[in-house]
């Protein structure tokens, strides 16, 4: 397979950036869309021309580091995956294929298609956790929990922190990332004595961030890879009215 | 050859040990504690969960890692669970026999007494978690769930779906999340770590460069905690996350630290296979799938016909042909080895020749295409996602590959390496699995040392030695900055032909080809004529664009994949020492006359531990005697 690539390029935070052109050959249907971009890497390399950075780590769908805009949508057309879970496979032969970074003001472009999402982690910080020290857990089977209410849960706790939801989000909103945590502590008894202050306090921080708001619009969660649903955005904002009251 | 390395393990009996030793540790006054600096490099289980712990005891704490969160550490992959002795299915489990499991499962090339600990400390790790939000699968009357794992007959695995690791690493990282904002812990991601700094033989710090700016910078503390994983990135084809890395763990080795059992590494039976010269990494799927299918190649050799045309007498079912009791279900090592013989015989299948079937039909006959769904559902659409293939009417195809290593720093019942204030925990240093490594375990092992071990030992370390730090501007550091930032000129100064990948690629079929799944002797000894080849030729012919003072990712992987050029040797000289076939070691020339590996207590019974002579001339050997006085040497039998 041949495919034209229209790609952002960009040296620096304070560089302007553009878009290159860049034509690859002899793609096999097989590759992943990252290892389509380690051949051109490899072909850049050789003609002297500086490769494209872009994060990637595990390269199975599950550290989150992966974070391409494919023909404007995040993680690319295949739903429920990574870019790096897609395969090219799914393009057609001679496609041309525009790849960008995430964009969002709290995710900052660093090189090319590599963006800071530490607002991420400063979102957690600010109380994505249970305060619980090492050492002073009761036994394990002396809090029961709901099968039920585990697996709900996990559904939401099974968010990788890639940042799709925001970069898919008009608003660039980050209420599908915070919502997940915000659910996943506040559905489980361990997570009941800080929940009203958890909700406000990672609230107040994802706005600071710079994170816009939620326009019930659902593109997080058409391209989130985890499938995360919309509806944990709704709790967030039961539990944030609750602490409002409280 | 040197004298025997001593562990510092406490006297007295296995399962008082730990209780004895925990009191003869000197403690830190509370208010001591914070004028004492820990740097932590590494953010999985082990680095998270240490580095949250020792914040919680007052600490000042350090932490780095490569990746832009320390939320995506390799642990994150881990899929199937964590094992702990909580006889929760009053099925028999106890800490002796999940002690007993491991040190058997290690092929009896583990320390007892650590083995012993780790058990004791599992059930508290599984609390822990717990108490963090931890979304372990439930009963329907609310209580932890179990599933079996391979090497174990008692149930005493629990999971979080097929994303344990992810949860555990969410559950830790939280943890140090709340000790950031405390202001206890400094986190500093994106920043790789290019050298271990000692002051008077003792570990005092690190340079590491910040991957935005290629700025190169010291740090200095009291003492450093290296968990920066395993090495299996040696074989460049791998389970591992493209990031992993031997840079840390090799650095410290250059510095004195002592590297054990570099050749015991794991190869995992059911991955996905290569498919091209572009494969960038393998993907494992859960040997639980191992419970249900049937593995199989052709009888005849070069068969092409698709899977459905070869009638049953024309298949062989190798492994239920070579292990009748066992079946599918022999260890990791065996079924590995087994796949690549038949292929190694032509019976490969797919387009690689590098494959064998994996096989649902008689079990969906069984159970129905949903009873499988039910079990494998997510594998089966991973398999599918990344195949095209739908493996409910055509059997997978799976290959063994590169996924655990057992070896690494040499640490003593502290977790300490040879060199004062250096620990070493997690994948990152050799402990607790011997040979080779049970399911579940890997996760168990990272905890118990992050929480539950480490913050006790290091502050008898700190307490013996009381506050040392030096200044950033010792000469000791300024000469390690001096080195780093000389390593990176250098490398951007070869301009040569060949892309830094071409080089990984070629070291890793090499290693693969001659230190993989087994390995002999004649093959060891070219490995070893042809690495230093390789590296010669990478310092004068790779090709680095970009400069230093940027992020630049073709250069850290240059900086990593030199390392692995260096410590590729030392993998395949460890092997070849080692004339015994244990755990993932498996010499051809040591085995049994049914073909399996075959142990020397005689003259192997110990810990091989390395120290570095210089690049290229072979390490000296320090042994740390195995003394096996609770489970008894036998040889493993799966026929």
């Amino acid at each position: 397979m041949n495919f034209r690539l229209k790609i952002w390029r960009q040296r620096s935070a304070e560089d302007r950036g553009r878009m290159a052109e860049y034509p690859v050959k002899d793609v096999s249907p097989d590759m992943s869309f990252l290892e389509m971009l380690d051949v051109l890497n490899e072909d850049l390399t050789q003609k002297g021309e500086e490769p494209l950075a872009f994060e990637h780590d595990c390269r199975e769908g599950i550290c989150g580091a992966c974070s391409l805009m494919i023909n404007g949508i995040a993680h690319g057309p295949e739903r429920a995956a990574t870019a790096c879970q897609l395969h090219m496979r799914h393009f057609k032969d001679g496609d041309t294929l525009t790849v960008e970074p995430w964009r969002a003001k709290a995710f900052p472009v660093l090189r090319d298609l590599v963006v800071d999402r530490s607002a991420l982690d400063r979102i957690v910080q600010a109380g994505g956790f249970i305060s619980v020290n090492t050492g002073s857990a009761p036994e394990a089977n002396g809090l029961l929990i709901s099968k039920e209410t585990s697996e709900k849960a996990m559904e939401a706790a099974a968010c990788i922190g890639c940042g799709a939801c925001v970069a898919s989000c008009k608003n660039a909103s980050a209420m599908l990332f915070t919502a997940a945590k915000v659910s996943h502590l506040a559905l489980l008894p361990q997570g009941q004595p800080e929940r009203a202050a958890r909700v406000k306090k990672m609230i107040a921080r994802m706005d600071e961030e710079g994170f816009g708001n939620c326009t019930n619009q659902y593109e997080c969660e058409a391209v989130c890879p985890k499938e995360i649903s919309v509806s944990f955005i709704a709790r967030m904002n039961r539990e944030y009215l609750k602490a409002q009251s409280t | 050859m040197a004298e025997a390395l001593d562990a510092k393990t406490p006297s007295g009996p296995l399962e008082a040990k730990w209780d004895k030793r925990r009191f003869e540790l000197k403690l830190v006054n509370p208010a001591n504690k914070r004028k004492f600096e820990i740097i932590v490099v590494g953010t999985g289980l082990a680095g998270a969960s240490a580095a949250a712990s020792l914040a919680e005891l007052g600490y000042g704490v350090r932490v780095f890692c490569f990746q832009d969160s320390p939320r995506r550490a390799h642990s994150i992959a881990a899929q199937g669970g964590i094992n702990a002795a909580k006889n929760y299915q009053n099925d028999g489990d106890s800490v002796w026999r999940l002690f007993y499991d491991t040190v058997k499962g290690g092929d009896f090339r583990s320390r007892e007494a650590n083995v012993y600990r780790l058990a004791q400390i599992s059930s508290g790790i599984i609390d822990q978690c717990a108490a963090q939000g931890v979304p372990f699968a439930r009963e329907y009357g609310g209580h932890l769930a179990n599933r079996s794992f391979g090497g174990a007959q008692v149930s005493r695995t629990f999971y979080a779906q097929g994303q344990t690791g992810q949860q555990l690493l969410l559950g830790a990282y939280q943890a140090l999340c709340r000790q950031i904002a405390l202001g206890r812990v400094e986190m500093r991601p994106r920043a790789e770590m290019l050298d271990l700094v000692t002051v008077n033989g003792h570990a005092k710090g690190i340079v590491v460069r910040d991957l935005v700016t290629g700025k190169i910078v010291s740090y200095s503390a009291d003492a450093v905690v290296l968990a920066t994983g395993g090495y299996a990135n040696v074989f460049y084809l791998s389970t591992n996350a493209k990031g992993c890395n031997v840079t840390a763990i090799y650095r410290a080795y250059k510095k004195g630290a002592f590297f054990a059992n570099p050749c015991f590494t794991q190869i995992h039976p059911t991955c996905i296979p290569v498919t091209g010269e572009y494969q960038s990494k393998l993907t494992l799927m859960s040997e639980s799938l191992r419970n249900d299918g049937r593995v199989w190649v052709p009888r005849v050799k070069g068969d092409k016909r698709s899977p459905h045309e070869i009638p049953e007498a024309e298949r062989d079912y190798f492994l239920e042909r070579k292990y009748p009791s066992f079946g599918n279900l022999a260890p990791r090592d065996i079924a590995s080895r087994s796949a690549k013989e038949v292929c190694e015989e032509g019976k490969g299948v797919g387009k690689s020749g590098r494959g064998v079937y994996l096989d649902f039909a008689e079990a969906i006959r069984q159970v129905g295409a949903e009873g499988i769904r039910e079990r494998y559902g997510n594998l089966f659409d991973m398999y599918a996602k990344i195949t095209a293939e739908n493996p409910y009417q055509t059997p997978m195809r799976i290959y063994p590959a590169a996924h655990y290593t057992m070896g690494g720093l040499w640490v003593d019942y502290h977790l300490m390496s040879n060199l004062p204030g250096l620990f070493v925990i997690g994948e990152a240093n050799f402990s607790d699995h011997g040979a080779n490594r049970l399911g579940a375990s890997a996760l168990m092992q990272g905890l118990a040392d992050g929480y539950f071990i480490l913050p006790y030992t290091i502050g008898d370390y700190l307490a013996s030695t009381g506050k040392r730090k030096p200044e950033t501007d010792h000469p000791e550091f300024k000469k390690a900055e001096e080195e780093a930032g000389g390593r990176i000129r250098k490398l951007l100064a070869v301009k040569g032909k060949r892309t830094v990948d071409s080089f990984h690629r070629q070291l890793g079929a090499l290693m693969w080809e001659t230190c993989g799944m087994s390995r002999n002797e004649a093959g060891l000894k070219k490995a070893l004529q042809e690495i230093p080849v390789l590296r010669e030729e990478f310092w004068k012919n790779v090709k680095v664009l970009g400069e230093g003072a940027q992020l630049n990712q073709a250069l850290e992987h240059a900086g990593r994949a030199a390392d692995f050029l260096e410590f590729a040797e030392i993998l395949c000289h460890d092997a070849l020492h080692r004339r015994e076939s244990c755990g993932g070691h498996f010499r051809q020339e040591h085995q049994t006359a049914e073909g399996e590996a075959l142990r020397d207590d005689e003259n192997f019974c110990y810990a091989a531990a390395w120290e570095f002579q210089g690049i290229g001339r072979p390490p000296v050997l320090h042994q740390e005697p195995l003394a096996f006085e609770h489970v008894k040497l036998s040889q493993r039998s799966y026929r």
